[in-house]
């Protein structure tokens, strides 16, 4: 186990290190920021100098060797735009969308394994189509477009729901979060219902799929003939045996939920890293994208190391060995 | 989690607790389309932040609504001779923190301005022709310039002045957490958040009289779908930029009120005349190379002025939100020549022009613009392809995002590139001196001149005008140079930008030339 701890996270180390490089080369190919930062009608000597300032004015190998020097003390660069640490403004953004992630995550597990229950359990009934039906719009219907109805709905005809921005926080340990207030939970439910509805399409998918193999799987029939109740057999029995995929499922889709709720986080102005990503790409703010890349970079890392564990835990079949030869 | 809270998540979800907050009195928020990267006035020189600034801190000289100078914290100035300016200071005015404005404060700020650590953009540029700073009195201050400096005051309309009691060693950080930011505004600073919000108070003891508000919150909000929802469903009271698509309808709806002003960005072309054959992406119509640049041809650059139909870029594309232009700045500026029309459509006088040209068959080239910096831009960029190819010339599009663009044409990566212009000085020579000039790095001349455009008779007319110190022989000099250059095509102007504002019924926005947006413009409707 800790042989295994120890060769990840130098495999992680590589990578991250990868990342970072392919990433500092792609922003640098992408045009000069200073075009966007200094006001066009300043002259010369001030291009000059705020170059320098910003450290643009070195050749590309060196501004990679100081960013490098500074990461390995777990300095990232200051935003060009904001002068602040670039990791700093991240971590201050991330909780929101964490935040987000997490609400979105749950929904989709509180309404997509119920509802996934029912269309397997009734996949020809009208209900059991009419949710296969919807989880399909889930799938296909872009999170924008989405989004925009959910606001001229709930917010605009009904008046109901905040538009937009985070509501009333309450800090716990520390962590600033929304939805212990009536006023956070009403900002946060839009835009966690928009990030939700793909993930929950496709639990619902997962467990009808799974609920159709189990209900014939003869340990359900043993149950039934043994004279247990419908809920018991499949609260229990179905239900138990099909959730194994779908917590593996979820632990993998956490991460690509922080990732891209870029779209949601700029219709609804949600404040967390995925509309400061877009802006600082918009406005060139290099040490912001290199670093909020290297956060989820590592964030992935970080939750594919704890899927291995918590896999091997569950099932004993799977090995954490260093020896390739049990793969 | 507690029962309590389990029950109201429940009746949240199930019911849609109507939990919109009422708005409470003189209250306000306003949805900005771009965020404000600093509460430190001399930090980055970039619109949204000069616009929020000046709620906090305030100049010596004001701009109005249409970018006229007007007194600020100085109630009058004037040039006692061609390197001296005189300036009388507001008496009574205090500062957030109760303590008085007097010329040291003016001193101190003009020494902090170059000094800022790290300005991706600093405000030297409008300090920097004074060389020596003299107080008389209290409330009297003697600015000396190297060289007669004309814009002077123009310059110190955009400087703003902070506090020596508060401001020494300040960092742009104590700023952004509110220590610092203590200026003589209309109001105080409460909140900032980056890429989020920024929260105002009212400062009871202004000198200008007391404003509506007592509080008002700016929220950034980038994309134009999301702040058009936020005035919808009343989160906000006033946006700015309203998408054009979302205008009209705007307009019919009785419960918004539109503002809009003509702006002071010209949306032009440059085409590149640095090379002596082909300028980049202009072939003849097999794809060769032409023998020489067609647009070192006056003929052919008119042809390509009066080849674009502006009146139905306007009314089509900008869906009436702009207006053709003729110059740099729309006629009312300072400046401005009256007899300097739009370019009347004639695609024939066109065709013929590029003939006389020795392009009777006209040739290729591949427009390039912005598709997220101007209004509308990409579609500008189409709508001028499809006039071109009713003039014989077979014209490519490609628009790209302005973090790439901007790079590669100030390269002159290009051959025809659209482009846009907002003039903050507000009178014409500047936008002369920046974009027509001969391109000359270190005199400071041309330095977005992106075409090379180079007419020897138009720089010394331009010259003259820029040390001229009497306005009104100054303005015949600019409108003299604006002339040459216009009637040469020097560049071909397209459309001045209309900004739009929209309020809910109850608030009224006094829209403006700058596209500032001001909470001091901002009054409950009566």
């Amino acid at each position: 186990m800790l042989a295994f701890a120890i060769r990840r996270f130098g495999q992680s180390l590589f990578v991250l290190v990868l990342m970072s490089f392919i990433v500092f080369v792609g922003v640098y190919a992408i045009g000069n920021p200073m075009e966007l930062l200094v006001n066009p009608q300043a002259d010369e000597a001030e291009r000059i100098r705020a170059t320098a300032a910003l450290g643009l004015d070195k050749p590309f190998l060196e501004q990679y060797w100081v960013f490098l020097k500074g990461a390995a003390s777990g300095d990232l660069g200051k935003s060009f735009v904001f002068n602040v640490p670039a990791l700093s403004l991240i971590l201050d953004k991330l909780p929101a969308t964490i935040e987000l992630a997490f609400v979105a995550m749950v929904m989709a597990i509180l309404l997509g394994i119920p509802l996934g229950l029912v269309a397997g359990l009734n996949p020809d009934s009208f209900i059991g189509r009419g949710i296969m039906a919807g989880s399909i719009l889930g799938f296909s219907l872009p999170t924008f477009w989405v989004g925009l109805v959910l606001i001229m709905v709930f917010s605009v005809q009904l008046g109901w729901l905040p538009s937009n921005g985070r509501g009333e926080t309450v800090s716990i340990a520390g962590l600033s979060v929304s939805f212990l207030t009536a006023d956070g939970l009403s900002h946060l439910a839009m835009p966690a219902l928009n990030l939700a509805l793909f993930k929950l399409s496709l639990l619902i998918r997962l467990t009808r799929a799974g609920t159709r193999e189990a209900v014939l799987q003869d340990y359900v029939k043993f149950a039934r003939a043994k004279g247990l109740t419908q809920s018991r057999v499949i609260g229990v029995h179905v239900l138990k045996n099909i959730l194994i995929p779908i917590v593996t499922v979820i632990g993998l889709e956490l991460g690509s939920v922080i990732a891209f709720a870029i779209v949601t986080e700029s219709i609804f102005a949600w404040p967390g890293t995925g509309k400061l990503l877009i802006d600082s790409i918009n406005q060139l703010d290099r040490p912001v994208i290199v670093a909020y890349l290297l956060v989820i970079v590592a964030l992935f890392i970080v939750i594919n190391f704890a899927v291995d564990v918590l896999y091997s835990m569950l099932d004993p079949r799977v090995r954490l060995g260093g020896a390739s030869a049990s793969r | 989690m507690p029962r309590i809270l389990r029950l109201a998540l429940a009746a949240f979800v199930i019911l849609g607790l109507p939990v919109l907050a009422p708005a409470k009195e003189r209250e306000v928020s306003i949805g900005l389309q771009a965020a404000i990267t600093s509460m430190d006035p001399h930090y980055h020189n970039l619109t949204p932040n000069n616009s929020m600034m000046l709620h906090v801190f305030e100049p010596l000289i004001q701009r109005d609504a249409n970018q006229k100078l007007v007194p600020g914290l100085a109630t009058s100035w004037k040039a006692v001779d061609d390197l001296t300016w005189e300036f009388k200071l507001r008496k009574n005015v205090r500062f957030h923190d109760g303590s008085p404005f007097t010329a040291q404060d003016v001193v101190f700020t003009l020494k902090r301005v170059p000094n800022v650590p790290n300005s991706p953009s600093s405000f030297a540029t409008f300090t920097k022709p004074i060389i020596d700073v003299k107080v008389i009195d209290p409330h009297t201050i003697v600015f000396k310039t190297a060289t007669p400096h004309v814009l002077l005051p123009s310059d110190l309309a955009s400087v703003l002045i902070i506090s020596k009691v508060s401001g020494e060693k300040v960092a742009t950080e104590d700023f952004n957490s509110g220590k610092a930011a203590i200026g003589t505004g209309p109001y105080k600073f409460a909140e900032y958040v980056p890429n989020q919000r920024v929260v105002l108070k009212a400062n009871y003891g202004y000198w200008g009289g007391e404003e509506p508000w007592d509080k008002v919150t700016f929220k950034i909000l980038t994309n134009p779908a999301a702040r058009v929802a936020a005035l919808l469903s009343g989160d906000v009271q006033l946006i700015e930029t309203v998408p054009t698509a979302d205008i009209a309808k705007l307009g019919k709806d009785p419960k918004y009120i539109l503002s809009d002003k003509v702006s002071n960005r010209v949306i032009y072309v440059h085409v590149n005349q640095s090379t002596d054959k082909s300028p980049p992406f202009v072939t003849d119509k097999a794809g060769k190379p032409l023998e020489k640049n067609p647009f070192r041809d006056t003929r052919v650059r008119k042809a390509l002025s009066i080849g674009i139909n502006r009146d139905a870029i306007v009314n089509r594309v900008m869906e009436g939100k702009a207006v053709a232009a003729s110059q740099l700045l729309p006629d009312f500026f300072y400046g401005t020549s009256k007899k300097l029309k739009p370019a009347k459509y004639d695609p024939e006088g066109a065709k013929k022009l590029l003939a006389e040209a020795g392009y009777p068959g006209g040739f290729s080239l591949t427009i390039h613009g912005p598709n997220n910096r101007y209004i509308n831009d990409d579609k500008v960029a189409q709508a001028i392809a499809q006039f071109y190819s009713r003039i014989g010339i077979d014209a490519k599009v490609e628009t790209m995002p302005s973090a790439v663009y901007f790079t590669r044409a100030t390269k002159l990566e290009f051959g025809y590139m659209v482009l846009g212009w907002g003039t903050e000085s507000g009178e014409q020579g500047s936008a002369l001196r920046s974009l027509l000039a001969t391109f000359d790095r270190d005199k400071g001349m041309g330095v977005t001149n992106r075409g090379r455009y180079s007419n020897p008779e138009f720089d010394k007319v331009l010259a003259s005008a820029l040390v001229t110190m009497d306005d009104k022989k100054r303005e015949a000099l600019i409108q003299q140079a604006a002339e040459i250059a216009m009637n040469d095509t020097g560049l071909i102007p397209i459309h001045y930008e209309v900004s739009t504002w929209a309020t809910a019924r109850s608030h009224r926005y006094a829209a403006r030339t700058d596209q500032y947006t001001l909470a001091t413009g901002l009054k409950p409707a009566n």
